[in-house]
């Protein structure tokens, strides 16, 4: 009886590789009447009508024109984690519907997660770890040496949130901190921190011991770490990626890696995820790649899902739409 | 100089096991190594070059010990150059082929990755020693009443081991609770068709850590900690001054129960000792959540392997993280290799280029200090 009265939320599928987390549905269901794909393809005359809101999560269900198309009294859609590149901003907005995403559930995580790529890369944690297992080893030979993180110079690419949130953790490591961005922050927020801006990226690149992107892709964001860049970073530098893929060239970043251009590499994201089974990337030795999990603790997708719901009821009654993306 | 050879307490267990250490103090964590053995040759060059140029030079300074130059096991090359400013440097092949003359030669003993082993033998046969000067903090492998019995004195190198090992323990809370080297593994795997999004790790921000041992390095991964946001629990011997406390926002445990039942990290970073031995066994285990992880960045010796093997089969405690066993490394048919809720590093927590160099200098700077008779740095005294 209640749950007709909920509104009807579009989502793709329950469980699975993709799906709305299973321990998620109670909440949600407190709130909506949710309808999954499948449901609705096998329904669509009588709940094309009904449905206000699409819960976009890990950017399944895609969004498209036809979809729009068939859903006369769709409001507002909430995407998981703070990338939007994923939608056509620009097509939501001219069918009036409004768009939220997550940018401070996943900012402390996904901050921790710079951090953590930063020192397993600096410190050959997975090689490591790979010679303390191996049935092969024997003794652990006296030099094998990693590079010190404490006191060395991070040149942070986007000091938004997360890579604020970064600024701050690396500066309990005593590190030099240097950052590029499309603003200059304030007095107040630099010297928290004791960052020093580099209007031009250029300067960063060629200081830095490491270099973190913590971008937005954006048309301007898109490959902005290419070939040049990587020869203007030091031989000893590593490039952390936390942002997105397409921030940096792939192919320009392989040859780097092999003619050791640069130091190493992190990267918690590819173009693709994953990247095809025969790529390049994956036969380097000087690399790190991880599943794209900078979010992926229980917490903050819980924190996610609440921020989401939120999003939707306040778009659906009309209110001020909390973390509401606009163009 | 005249040593005292009082009658000597057991210092070597009859079997190699390290549950029938006598002394445990005085075992070393890494493999044994017989250095009247094993040693790599030099080449004839080399020998020749260095001694044409430094043969003047070097007699005149004080001779210094070292297990080799080079290969698995011996002194860094770069390291070497450095001692060589201020001593006479002497590999144990020159000192055993030599041992006449070159055994009066030798004040200084320069102890790198726990090498040479410092045994009765080699004390007795040498005279003029006055200092082992130890790259590293942990003294655990040397028998410091011995030694002392001696008359030579013990040095170590707290400050440059700091930073790194601060480092490397942050490392192993951040990769263990997000479950990096999984993620590698996922991320590299011929078999990865997608990434499944409901593949979770833990959170650090804002969790509970308890550090058992807030010298030097613990309080450095509490400085560390803070700016993750972390509620900061600790248990030391004695306790910190306030102003130390408030400045990471550190909460004393008395009882290491209570910090135990409390945290979400439980990280080690205590010296090894007798009251330290065995410190995490059972009954630590089984008192701390079963949602909470284990880091060593000490010895492997403070925790019960054996009991660690079954907390951790029976998710007792959800997992582990260990630059440090016993020994090192572990047989390759040890269960804690078998597990999958376990990050184990080979002893790296000052592996890096600069603390290498920064440990040699300190030594150096510590051998000097009681050969020259002034002020001594680093000692370390037996208890």
């Amino acid at each position: 009886m209640e749950s007709q009265e909920l509104p009807y939320v579009l989502i793709d599928c329950i469980g699975g590789k993709h799906g709305v987390y299973e321990d998620h549905i109670e909440f949600l269901e407190k709130h909506f009447h949710l309808i999954s794909m499948k449901e609705y393809l096998e329904n669509k005359k009588s709940l094309s009508e009904k449905i206000r809101a699409i819960y976009i999560w890990y950017h399944k269900p895609v969004i498209n024109e036809e979809l729009l198309q068939s859903l006369p009294n769709l409001k507002i859609v909430a995407s998981s984690g703070v990338g939007i590149d994923h939608l056509d901003l620009r097509l939501l907005s001219s069918y009036g519907v409004k768009v939220a995403n997550t940018p401070f559930a996943v900012s402390t995580d996904t901050a921790d997660f710079g951090m953590a790529l930063m020192l397993a890369s600096s410190r050959r944690l997975v090689e490591g770890y790979q010679m303390a297992v191996s049935p092969d080893t024997e003794y652990f030979p006296a030099d094998w040496l990693g590079a010190e993180v404490s006191g060395a110079t991070l040149g942070i690419v986007g000091m938004g949130t997360i890579g604020y949130k970064v600024a701050q953790r690396a500066k309990a490591f005593e590190m030099k901190i240097l950052y590029h961005n499309r603003n200059q922050r304030n007095k107040e927020d630099e010297s928290a921190v004791g960052a020093v801006y580099c209007k031009k990226i250029d300067d960063l690149l060629q200081q830095s011991d490491f270099v973190l992107l913590a971008v937005t892709l954006t048309p301007q964001t898109h490959k902005l770490i290419g070939k040049k860049e990587l020869e203007l970073m030091k031989p000893t530098a590593t490039l952390i990626n936390i942002s997105r893929g397409l921030v940096v060239d792939q192919d320009a970043l392989v040859e780097a890696l092999q003619k050791k251009i640069i130091k190493a590499a992190a990267l918690d994201v590819t173009y693709p995820e994953p990247l095809p089974r025969d790529h390049p990337l994956l036969k380097l030795k000087n690399i790190i790649i991880t599943p794209h999990i900078g979010s992926a603790t229980k917490k903050t997708r819980r924190l996610m899902m609440e921020n989401m719901t939120e999003s939707i009821k306040a778009g659906l009654t009309g209110l001020p739409i909390p973390n509401e993306v606009l163009l | 100089m005249s040593c005292q050879l009082l009658p000597l307490r057991s210092s070597r267990a009859a079997t190699g096991t390290s549950e029938t250490i006598a002394s445990y103090g005085h075992r070393c964590h890494r493999s044994p190594v017989d250095y009247r053995q094993r040693y790599k040759t030099y080449s004839a060059g080399e020998q020749t070059i260095s001694a044409s140029h430094t043969k003047v030079m070097a007699e005149d300074l004080p001779g210094v010990l070292i297990l080799d130059i080079g290969g698995t096991h011996g002194v860094l090359e770069n390291l070497a150059v450095l001692l060589k400013k201020h001593f006479h440097l002497i590999t144990m092949k020159e000192f055993l082929e030599n041992k006449k003359e070159m055994s009066k030669k030798i004040q200084s003993v320069f102890v790198f990755e726990c090498r040479p082993t410092i045994d009765r033998e080699l004390l007795e046969s040498l005279p003029n020693l006055k200092v082992i000067g130890n790259s590293g903090v942990g003294v655990d492998h040397l028998d410091l009443k011995m030694i002392s019995n001696f008359g030579v004195k013990v040095t170590n190198t707290p400050h440059a081991v700091a930073d790194p090992t601060a480092d490397m323990a942050m490392a192993l809370m951040l990769a263990s609770a997000r479950r990096l080297v999984e993620g590698c593994q996922i991320a590299v795997s011929p078999d990865t068709k997608y990434f499944a999004v409901d593949w979770l790790g833990v959170e650090v921000t804002r969790a509970t850590l308890g550090i058992i041992g807030m010298g030097s390095i613990g309080y450095k991964v509490a400085q560390r900690a803070r700016a993750f946001n972390m509620k900061i629990l600790y248990h030391n011997r004695n306790r910190r001054r306030k102003e130390e406390e408030e400045a990471v926002g550190a909460h004393y445990c008395e009882k290491m129960e209570d910090l135990l039942q409390q945290s979400d990290f439980v990280m080690l970073v205590v010296n090894l000792t007798p009251e330290t031995h065995k410190l995490i066994g059972k009954k630590e285990l089984g008192l701390m959540k079963p949602t909470a992880t284990l880091i060593n960045i000490s010895r492997g010796a403070v925790i019960d392997q054996d009991a660690l093997v079954e907390a951790l089969q029976k998710k007792i405690i959800r997992a582990a993280a260990l630059d440090v066993t016993h020994p090192e490394p572990l047989p390759r048919d040890h269960p804690l290799l078998r597990l999958n809720n376990i990050i184990i590093t080979p002893h790296i927590g000052t592996a890096t280029v600069q603390a290498i160099r920064m440990m040699a200098e300190e030594a150096i700077a510590n051998m000097l200090a009681v050969l020259n008779g002034q002020p001594i740095p680093s000692e370390v005294f037996p208890k």
